[in-house]
């Protein structure tokens, strides 16, 4: 083979092969081709979404929450501003040197800087880092007149929630809280993860907390792969809270507390006989409700938690205690509905009455002598209630209790309200499988033994018996946009007349020498009140120790003493308000409750007149405002020689 | 005699006869692909020209200058340099797996002060060019000799060796592909190929296990489940191809491919530089982008074919294989069909060496396209 044909082969070898490599290659282009295609028209939607997931961060804008007013539109609960100083890191240059110039303006603790050198480690550069909280209006200016000498310091401005009246509304309002687990299981609000965000914790914040939370609004963000915001590509404001109006007279509810405060503790409500508005609602000892919503310590929770007078509980919904003698009306008015008795059915009163083999006694010692059922009111006389009770047996009473709202929920807007208790035969046999005794009967009466009701209950029972209605007691007076309060109540269906034989009972128990508040009558002519004492027992008065001589309440131990009560309405010829007051272990009822009852009717009645006097003159004013400007609609200008 | 024959139309060519022989076509074509690159930077740096693309202009400056300078150089001259070349490239490249500088995981550079150099990316055009001049002279009774293959096995392997121990995978397997080709072009039979290949297999899960370093094996797993780990070497493959993918039909418009610019894509400016392009241009930009470099590839082709030397045709096909493999590897891999190897685009991509090494490469290429006619003894060299 000669050298060309060599070099020929090898050539066409080469041609050959390099065919064959081309051809290599282009297959693997062609897979490259087939490859774009597929990714950017076979698969290019679900990478475009990606690819704007990627690039869209969805922040959540908290609303804010929604006030809560009196029925006056007096603010209850608001949201303060809430100034912290922040500080952006990738900013400030020498962190360290910031930190000690802002630590000469606002005090930094060494626990802070730990905090606030962990924080920085953790986070990003350009994520703000706070560094104090909560600061004080010097602090904040002393700070802001700063600002140029400080990089990447600024002063964020939160909202905390604030309750002016603090202590004398933390039961009725409650408090906001972060979200615990519970909160947030099965729950699909996005507010819920937000950070800080605060949710209603107890009473109305919590009632309500639907309404005054709001709805979420959301910014759209365009972010890069750490997460730095490049700019905001869209924003959606959510619906703020809404405005909550309750029926509170936020100063009535003030009186109301300082006056509850002067006992060791006790419960107060009062409510519109004739709409049902509560119009105060206090529990003392109370709380601080903005000490938690800043977030409260260890320390301070467990002192209010073991605090024997449970700060903590709302007595006027919560609180169960047996209301003694001012249940006796619901006895009264069973035993004349029952048509057994009437007004004037007599009994003699020896100061106590045998039953079988018991003897139950009267308060009074030495017997009241022969009653009728007014003056067996105005005295409270036991006795005439025992032969009552014989006379139309227990589920006549429980009916009449019931149907006064006692013995269950009255269903206020309130979380944690509980039910009491009226017992009758049926209950014992069924809950505690014991026959019902006569002489327990005799018990329930006069509002022991079994029976419980709390403060609410008492209230409503007392406007229930000035009304004449089933007036329902509420706390809502309107939600913006959503609710409004109901006012109209059907009638009770009592007889005008038994309804009128215990008023008079109750209006000789105050206003009549003898009668067991006539001490704490309301003097002022027109203003007067109505009530019932109560004096509720909590132990058992033994056989032996009635014998050496009753001990005196004083004389106890606080927690042995007698539960006070006071139910009352005024003004008695044309009822406004309903009270019940409860002081919890605090002796007799007409020595202890019904000064405060009375204080505190007076001090309705005295802010009525004092707003009707204020609501005088701006009337008086405002048809020589309106004169001039003729019709809304007209828009001519008023001419000069006019 | 026939160093006379080949002395009667060699080098006669004035400097300005050679200059008109210089394919300026595809030195225009080059230069439109580089400049696509130099959008890409651009927009890379958010629509800045610095730092990448000014640098990247300048560098395909003196590249250009040096190609030219090449092609004028007699291909002769150029096949007599290629041991020494490849000498030189050999001890460079020992000398970076001695004192080179420690970069991405790998020791890759010598640092003269005024430039980092890549010996790595110079031995993938002289290991071209020695095995063209090995070849140059061989005859296909040559090539089935096996004892005639174990001087260009050796000029393989010791460069290969060396790199792999950096370690760098992707410029390995480039030198191993390229010669394999070479080889091929050569005419060694294909059954000595399929022995190879047979020994590979039987390498490759013995070099899984004590040779590899473990970002290399992670990179291996990661190609075969990406999602695995969505936020390690797998994200960046993950986020290519989501840029590829929200890219579509016409892309999202210069300067505004939010995945390169909100930096979900990593090292957007060098090997990733062609999802940019796809992301900000679409299919349509990528098909036209492949459309130029296949054309390039296919210059070498034509100049190839009408080269009249062996050393020529070897040389160019050796060295658009060369240019083919970076296309590929570098595609493949950001589209998810490849593990991750890290081989940047030529021309495109930031960079100095690779850039410079294959515009070396073109220089060859346009040397042996306007010397093609030039006369070469069987041994090699003629006198010029």
């Amino acid at each position: 083979m000669s050298a060309f044909d060599r070099d020929a082969e090898r050539q066409r070898m080469l041609s050959r092969r390099t065919l064959v490599l081309g051809g290599l290659k282009g297959a693997a282009v062609s897979a490259l081709v087939a490859r774009l295609y597929y990714l950017q028209i076979v698969e290019s939607d679900r990478y475009t979404t990606l690819a704007e997931d990627n690039r869209i961060s969805l922040r959540l804008i908290a609303p804010p929450r929604g006030q809560i007013l009196d029925r006056f539109g007096v603010p209850l609960a608001v949201n303060e501003q809430n100034f912290s100083v922040v500080l952006v890191s990738e900013r400030a240059g020498d962190v360290q040197q910031i930190l000690d110039e802002v630590g000469r303006l606002v005090p930094l603790t060494e626990a802070d800087e730990r905090r606030i050198q962990r924080d920085i480690q953790r986070s990003r550069v350009f994520t703000p880092i706070t560094l104090k909280e909560n600061l004080t209006w010097d602090q904040v200016s002393a700070v802001e007149v700063n600002l140029p000498d400080l990089p990447g310091v600024s002063i964020d401005v939160g909202q905390v929630r604030s309750y002016p009246f603090g202590e004398a509304l933390a039961h009725v309002l409650g408090y906001v809280g972060a979200p615990n687990e519970k909160d947030v299981q099965g729950v699909s609000d996005p507010l819920l993860s937000l950070p800080g965000f605060r949710i209603g914790k107890g009473g109305v914040e919590r009632q309500f907390d639907q309404a005054l939370r709001g709805t979420a609004g959301n910014r759209q963000l365009e972010v890069n792969a750490v997460g730095r915001v490049i700019r905001e590509l869209s924003r959606e404001n959510g619906q703020p809270g809404r405005q909550t109006v309750l029926t509170l007279d936020a100063k009535l509810q003030h009186y109301m507390h300082q006056r509850l405060s002067a006992e060791e503790s006790g419960a107060a409500v009062v409510i519109d006989v004739n709409t049902g508005g509560v119009q105060g609602l206090c529990s003392t000892p109370s709380f601080d409700p903005n000490q938690f919503a800043m977030g409260i310590g260890y320390d301070a929770y467990q002192a209010l938690l073991n605090d024997e007078r449970t700060p903590l509980i709302n007595k006027a919904i919560a609180g169960q205690y047996p209301p003694g003698s001012t249940f006796k009306m619901m006895t009264a008015l069973a035993a004349l509905e029952s048509g057994i008795v009437n007004a004037e059915h007599r009994v003699f009163c020896s100061g106590h009455m045998e039953l079988g083999s018991h003897r139950f006694h009267c308060w009074r010692r030495g017997g009241h002598g022969t009653m009728d059922m007014v003056g067996a009111l105005m005295h409270s006389c036991d006795v005439y209630f025992y032969d009552l009770a014989q006379r139309i047996g227990m589920d006549r009473i429980a009916d009449m209790a019931r149907r006064f709202g006692l013995g269950s929920r009255v269903g206020l807007e309130l979380p944690g309200e509980r039910p009491g208790l009226i017992p009758d035969p049926q209950w014992k046999r069924t809950t505690l499988k014991k026959p019902w005794h006569p002489g327990e009967t005799l018990i329930a009466s006069m509002g022991q033994g079994y029976v419980l009701s709390t403060p609410l209950q008492l209230a409503v029972m007392t406007a229930r018996l000035a009304s004449g209605r089933a007036v329902q007691p509420h706390l809502a007076k309107s939600i913006e946009g959503e609710f409004q309060e109901q006012t109209e109540w059907p009638l009770i269906g009592v007889k005008p007349e038994n309804l009128a034989t215990v008023l008079k009972g109750m209006n000789g128990v105050s206003n009549v020498p003898g009668g067991t508040g006539y001490k704490s009558r309301i003097t002022v002519p027109g203003m007067e009140l109505a009530g019932k004492s109560g004096s509720a027992q909590v132990r058992r008065i033994s056989m032996a120790e009635r014998s050496s001589g009753v001990r005196k309440n004083e004389d106890l131990p606080w927690r042995e003493r007698d539960h006070a009560l006071f139910v009352a309405y005024a003004p008695v010829h044309a009822p406004k308000y309903a009270c019940a007051v409860f002081v919890e272990h605090g002796g007799s009822g007409g020595a202890t409750a019904a000064p405060i009852a009375r204080d505190i009717l007076l001090e309705c009645q005295m802010l009525d007149a004092a707003r009707h006097s204020v609501a005088q003159q701006p009337q008086a004013a405002a048809p020589a405002g309106s004169m001039g400007q003729g019709t809304p609609s007209t828009t001519v200008p008023v001419s000069g020689n006019e | 005699m026939m160093s006379l024959d080949i002395s009667a139309d060699n080098g006669t060519m004035t400097i300005g006869e050679k200059l008109g022989q210089i394919s300026w076509s595809l030195i225009f074509l080059i230069t439109l692909v580089a400049s696509i690159g130099f959008a890409m930077l651009y927009s890379a740096a958010n629509g800045n020209i610095d730092p990448w693309a000014s640098r990247q202009m300048m560098r395909f400056g003196v590249g250009l200058a040096m190609m030219i300078v090449i092609a004028l150089v007699d291909i002769r001259v150029w096949m007599k340099l290629s041991y020494p070349l490849y000498g030189i490239v050999l001890v460079l490249l020992i000398g970076v797996d001695l004192f080179g500088n420690v970069g991405k995981g790998a020791q890759r550079w010598i640092d003269l002060g005024f430039v980092q150099l890549q010996p790595s990316e110079m031995m993938k055009v002289t290991l071209v060019m020695v095995l063209a001049r090995y070849f140059h002279g061989a005859t296909l009774e040559d090539t089935g000799r096996i004892p005639f293959l174990f001087v260009p096995l050796a000029l393989v392997v010791a460069p290969v060796g060396l790199v792999l121990a950096q370690p760098n995978l992707g410029t390995s397997l480039m030198l191993i592909l390229a010669s394999g080709s070479m080889f091929f072009l050569s005419g060694v039979r294909l059954w000595k190929f399929g022995l190879v290949i047979g020994a590979v297999l039987i390498a490759v899960p013995l070099s899984w296990q004590f040779l590899l370093h473990d970002y290399q094996r992670d990179r291996v797993e990661t190609f075969l489940d990406p999602d695995s780990d969505p936020l390690g070497t797998g994200y960046h493959i993950t986020q290519s191809k989501i840029a590829f993918g929200s890219g579509g039909l016409t892309g999202k418009g210069f300067l505004q491919g939010t995945q390169s610019h909100l930096n979900f894509l990593p090292e957007k400016q060098t090997d990733f530089i062609f999802t940019m392009l796809a992301e900000e241009f679409g299919l349509v930009g990528g098909l036209v982008f492949l459309f130029l470099y296949c054309l390039l590839l296919l210059y070498g082709f034509v100049i190839a074919s009408r080269c009249r030397h062996q050393y020529g045709r070897l040389l160019v096909l050796g060295l658009t294989v060369n240019l083919f493999l970076y296309l590929f590897i570098n595609v493949a891999m950001i589209m998810g069909l490849i593990p991750v190897v890290g081989v940047p685009l030529p021309l495109i991509s930031y960079g100095g060496t690779a850039t410079l090494a294959v515009m070396v490469g073109f220089g060859l290429i346009l040397s042996a396209h306007v010397h093609r006619d030039v006369r070469m003894s069987r041994r090699g060299l003629g006198d010029l």
